[in-house]
């Protein structure tokens, strides 16, 4: 249950989007009643005066007023919050940064790793937990995704190029993640699962102990 | 002459065929107006039978009804179906059937181009059904993304249908936007200037201007694609220099477009009925008409919010978010105009007000998930799942949909000149309406639950089988309501009682005419001072029939109508409409030969399909013009007017500026696919660069210049009474140059496998190629229609047309031939 929910993040960047949807949602719900009670309210029964002076003075209520302006707030509001979160989730330089590979191909995931060079994983990542961690994503044949909803939005892995996406798990546990864009047949079950390790446990993974997989 | 007996001449001058034979010889606007409507809902049919195997497939988890290779051809065909063989073709068909009538003409601009692209519609969406029947329909998405849809993931044919179906039906999309621009600026009842035409005229135009350069990055793409699957060549094979990337972009500078060019016409469908329905006008007719300008203009700056998670840079990511969000403005204006011209009027809730207010729920909800889609954090958790299929339902079906089927109500008693007797429209409406919201407002939280669109099934336990449930319940209860809906179209236009002319009251000439419409639409031609002309003088339509208006007088016996000047409606010249012919159903067959010569790799169809399309097409412009100088004539009214093949501008001078529009937008769509790969894909530059050749330049820029001085010097010898045929022969030799300059290209790089730059290098030479063919072509048919006499001193128009066919030529041989051979020259 929930293992591939948004809105139950297990990491600072699926947080802030979890918190940014309920603010969208209560955001849109009152615009949607504002809106839906003036529909309702043009139904009741009165009469309308008539003639251009009441139209002019009408367009700058309902078009300048409500069409422009109001939009143009809101919006303002939205995109400000859309970019400053936004700024928040790039890769930026970090001291604890841990840097690894993901090469998707039709249908594994191969797992490389900066600090343990050589070492390959198939279809389960390992990190360190609390650590931001750059995921540096490319494919070998078609398009794929790389996305772990708990952690963080997703990123298209492309081939020829490499794509970097920065995640972070609070806590250690396990996190499921699949590929998001559609990649023929064996599309469904394409399934990773991420494994955040306390700081021992990530020493011990880069030493090369319980490589079992 | 009293009115029955105009009647009577008129209907028999613009009569189709009898029988059978009148379906494929029709060129008439309300015959070929309804056949688009009628196969669109067909194909609407079948688009709705394959969502309904959807939410039967996804009803439960581990559903074991279909496989992912069965699934995925499903969803991929759902999509493209409803986008590109319901969608578009329905407001073709809306507009192809509409348009005369609202602007008070009696047939579009070019008669036998609508039946063209009818059957060109038939075929490549035939195509498609064909692929769908046997099993091998595309399943790579309705945006085909390569290298899944290119050979590396599907090698079988199951691509190609898609590529080249959709090309075809492109080419009636094409169609139908060059010829209903010129309708509009061109085709309108005298007196009716641009700011007296009816407000879904407007929104029509504005549609089919960002057809004409919206979907020219997507045939430009279909054809790369189906170069690389067919002959190899690279363009989105990152190995040899290409970039899947570089489709996804002319995707998406087509695909978001799109989606304003359904929502457009809807828009305009509202600000149309809307009024109506509260016994009042449009509030704010200028703001309205600017926020759909807006909206079309913008809509060209958003794409790349269909890519935020391809990896864009940081800061293009950020201005095309920030257009995204703003493109909700216009929306707004014309959301607060109409309930503002609610609240002005008195609303009354007869059936197509029912379904506005359908469409208001509905597309409310739509757009604000619109806006949190633009938002790029929050796209990156919800793109490709079923949040998204969620938010497009809202907005097309919402946005679509809901306002076709008030339109549908609304011109019904045009259609059909019946009142609607049995009521089961307001059944349907509640069966439909509220399945709709069952099916797919819960599927926003699967989808921020993690559901993944297009997987074929899924597991349980995780939260997701309820809501899946309930969705495929909605799903079927709003397909009942479609049926019911198909019910009562059918009762009510067989044994619904007589109705009355303008049963809504509505102000728009359509309905000054008798229901269902004569074929000549109106028996005369009304003269216009006002935007709702019905609502001053309700009885217009009686007088038009006495023949008071323009072109009363049927003794000339053809199929005519008058053209305006563009801005003030001011009357410019007389056009006679070709008869009913079987060309267009030809033509269209046999361009039907290239595509299937593609398709089964059978390439010696496309050479002799080329040499069928060019007979043809001599054929079918040789019916057109005079042979002698006609001057002016009676249009009625007391005012005379010169014939359109007298005219400086005849509409096929106006036809090619639109289409070369169009044509330029795929030129241009070329060019940034060039330098898009020279800056992005990882493998460039190319190993090495085509040699300039000096020789091929000078005879380039030599026989471009020679082309374009000679069609001049051709217009001004007619102009002083002389022949223009020597002229014309030079003409075609020096265009005929500029093709050898281009073939130079090809042979210089013969191995167009190589690298997406040598694969470049040969589209680019080829477009120069064939335009030159073009000009060669034009230049001699004109000189033999100087020779049969057909050119004369008033008769200069065919050689303007053919001007700025050798214009144009020379503008892209001094752009392509250079793009092609400037690198090689500095490196
Ligand atoms: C009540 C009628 C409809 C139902 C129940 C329905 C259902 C669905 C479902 C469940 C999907 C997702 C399939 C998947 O991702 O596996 C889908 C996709 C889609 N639908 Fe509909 N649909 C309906 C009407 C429409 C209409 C009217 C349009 C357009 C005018 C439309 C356009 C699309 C498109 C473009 C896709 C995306 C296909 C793709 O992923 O390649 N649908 N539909
Ligand atoms: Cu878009």
């Amino acid at each position: 249950m929930d293992t591939l929910s948004t809105v139950h993040p297990a990491g600072p960047a699926a947080a802030v989007v979890a918190v940014m949807w309920w603010v969208l949602l209560v955001g849109s719900t009152l615009i949607f009643l504002f809106v839906m009670i003036l529909l309702a309210a043009a139904f009741r029964q009165r009469s309308a005066p008539i003639g251009p002076a009441h139209d002019s003075g009408r367009e700058r209520l309902w078009i300048m007023g409500l069409g422009l302006a109001f939009p143009l707030t809101v919006l303002a509001a939205l995109l400000a919050y859309g970019l400053v979160v936004g700024e928040r989730l790039a890769p930026k330089p970090h001291p604890d940064l841990v840097t690894v590979g993901a090469e998707a191909s039709q249908w594994t995931w191969r797992f490389t790793y900066a600090d343990a060079p050589g070492r390959e994983t198939w279809n389960v990542l390992h990190i360190p937990a609390g650590r931001p961690v750059d995921v540096e994503i490319t494919t070998t044949d078609v398009i794929h995704a790389f996305w772990v909803p708990r952690l963080a939005g997703k990123l298209d892995a492309i081939p020829g190029h490499v794509n970097v996406l920065r995640i972070e798990a609070d806590e250690p546990g396990e996190y499921h993640g699949v590929s998001s864009e559609f990649s023929g047949p064996g599309y469904r079950n394409r399934r990773f699962l991420v494994v955040a390790h306390p700081a021992a446990d990530w020493t011990a993974f880069l030493n090369g102990e319980g490589m079992d997989e | 002459m009293n009115a029955l007996r105009r009647h009577r001449a008129l209907s028999r001058i613009w009569a189709s065929d009898p029988g059978f034979r009148g379906w494929f010889t029709t060129v008439n606007h309300n015959d070929v107006g309804r056949m688009f409507i009628v196969t669109s809902v067909f194909f609407f049919l079948v688009g709705g039978i394959l969502a309904m195997l959807i939410r039967a497939q996804l009803a439960t988890p581990r559903s074991a009804f279909v496989g992912p290779e069965i699934y995925n051809q499903i969803f991929t065909m759902h999509g493209t179906i409803m986008m590109f063989l319901f969608a578009i073709p329905l407001i073709e068909g809306v507009a192809i059937y509409l348009l005369p009538k609202l602007l008070g003409t009696r047939d579009l601009a070019y008669p036998r181009l609508t039946a063209f692209g009818y059957w060109c519609y038939v075929f490549g969406g035939s195509m498609l059904l064909f692929s769908l029947l046997v099993g091998i329909a595309p399943d790579s998405g309705w945006f085909l993304y390569p290298p899944l849809s290119s050979t590396l993931g599907q090698p079988g044919i199951n691509s190609d249908f898609w590529l080249l179906g959709i090309t075809f039906v492109e080419i009636s999309a094409i169609a139908a936007a060059v010829e209903i621009t010129v309708t509009v600026l061109r085709y309108r009842a005298p007196g009716m200037s641009l700011t007296r035409m009816p407000v879904l005229a407007w929104y029509l135009l504005v549609t089919v201007v960002m057809i004409l350069t919206g979907f020219p990055p997507l045939i430009l793409g279909s054809i790369l694609l189906e170069l690389e699957r067919a002959f190899g060549m690279p363009f989105f094979q990152v190995e040899h220099g290409g970039d899947s990337l570089l489709w996804q972009h002319l995707f998406w500078l087509f695909g978001h477009p799109e989606v304003y060019i359904i929502f457009l016409p809807a828009a305009g469908v509202i600000s149309t009925i809307l009024p109506v329905m509260a016994r009042t006008t449009l509030l704010g007719y200028g703001w309205v008409v600017a926020a759909a300008i807006a909206l079309g203009v913008l809509s060209f700056g958003l794409w790349v919010h269909h890519m935020y998670v391809t990896g864009i840079p940081h800061m293009g990511v950020a201005f095309f978010s920030a257009a995204s969000t703003l493109v909700a403005v216009p929306t707004a204006v014309q959301v607060f105009a109409w309930i503002g011209t609610l609240w002005k009027g008195q609303p009354q809730l007869r059936l197509p007000m029912l379904w506005i207010l359908g469409f208001f729920v509905t597309f409310v909800i739509g757009g604000l998930t619109g806006v949190m889609v633009a938002i790029v954090p929050f796209d990156a958790q919800v793109h490709d799942t079923y949040f998204i299929v969620a938010h497009l339902h809202y907005v097309l079906v919402g946005g679509f949909v809901f306002p076709m089927m008030a339109a549908l109500y609304y011109w019904l008693p045009h259609v059909t000149g019946r009142k609607r007797f049995f009521k089961l429209g307001e059944a349907a409406f509640w069966l439909i309406f509220l399945g709709f919201h069952v099916t797919f407002l819960a599927l926003h939280w699967v989808g921020l639950l993690g559901m993944r669109r297009r997987i074929y099934t899924f597991d349980s336990g995780q939260g997701w089988e309820l809501v899946n449930l309930i969705s495929s319940i909605g799903g079927f209860v709003a397909t009942i309501g479609f049926g019911l809906v198909l019910v009562d179209i059918i009762v009510n236009a067989v044994v619904a009682t007589r109705g009355v002319r303008n049963p809504w009251g509505a102000g728009t000439l359509e309905w000054a005419m008798p229901t269902p419409p004569p074929a000549y639409t109106f028996a005369s031609l009304p003269s216009v001072s006002e935007r709702d002309p019905l609502l001053k003088e309700p009885r217009l339509g009686v007088g038009l029939a006495k023949g008071e208006g323009f072109l009363g007088d049927p003794s000339r016996g053809r199929r005519e109508t008058l053209c305006v000047e563009t801005a003030s409606g001011r009357p410019a010249y007389l056009v006679t409409f070709p008869d009913n012919s079987a060309l267009p159903f030809a033509l269209s067959a046999v361009t039907g030969g290239i595509f299937l010569g593609m398709l089964l790799k059978a390439y010696w169809l496309i050479p002799l399909s080329i040499l069928g399309i060019v007979a043809l097409g001599v054929r079918w412009v040789w019916t057109t013009g005079a042979d002698r100088d006609r001057g002016p004539m009676d249009v009625g009214r007391g005012v005379s007017l010169i014939p359109a093949e007298e005219a400086e501008d005849p509409p096929g001078w106006w036809g090619s500026v639109f289409l070369l529009l169009a044509d330029a937008t795929l030129f241009g769509s070329l060019l940034f696919g060039y330098a898009f790969l020279w800056t992005v894909a990882p493998n460039w530059p190319p190993p090495s660069y085509l040699a300039p050749d000096p020789v091929a330049a000078v005879l380039a820029a030599v026989g471009g210049l020679v082309a374009v001085a000679a069609f001049r010097l051709a217009a001004r010898a007619l102009e002083q009474g002389g022949s223009a045929i020597g002229w014309l022969i030079l003409a075609a030799l020096g265009a005929g140059a500029v093709g050898a300059a281009a073939i130079s290209v090809m042979v210089a790089r013969p191995d167009f496998t190589a690298h997406a730059y040598d694969a470049t290098l040969w589209v680019i030479a080829g477009y120069v190629l064939l335009h030159a063919a073009l000009a060669v072509l034009m230049a001699l048919f004109l000189a033999a229609r100087g020779w049969l006499g057909f050119l004369g001193p008033r008769r200069r128009g065919p050689v303007r047309v053919g001007q700025i066919w050798a214009d144009y030529l020379l503008v892209v041989a001094a752009i392509g031939l250079g793009a092609a051979w400037l690198p090689g020259a500095f490196a």
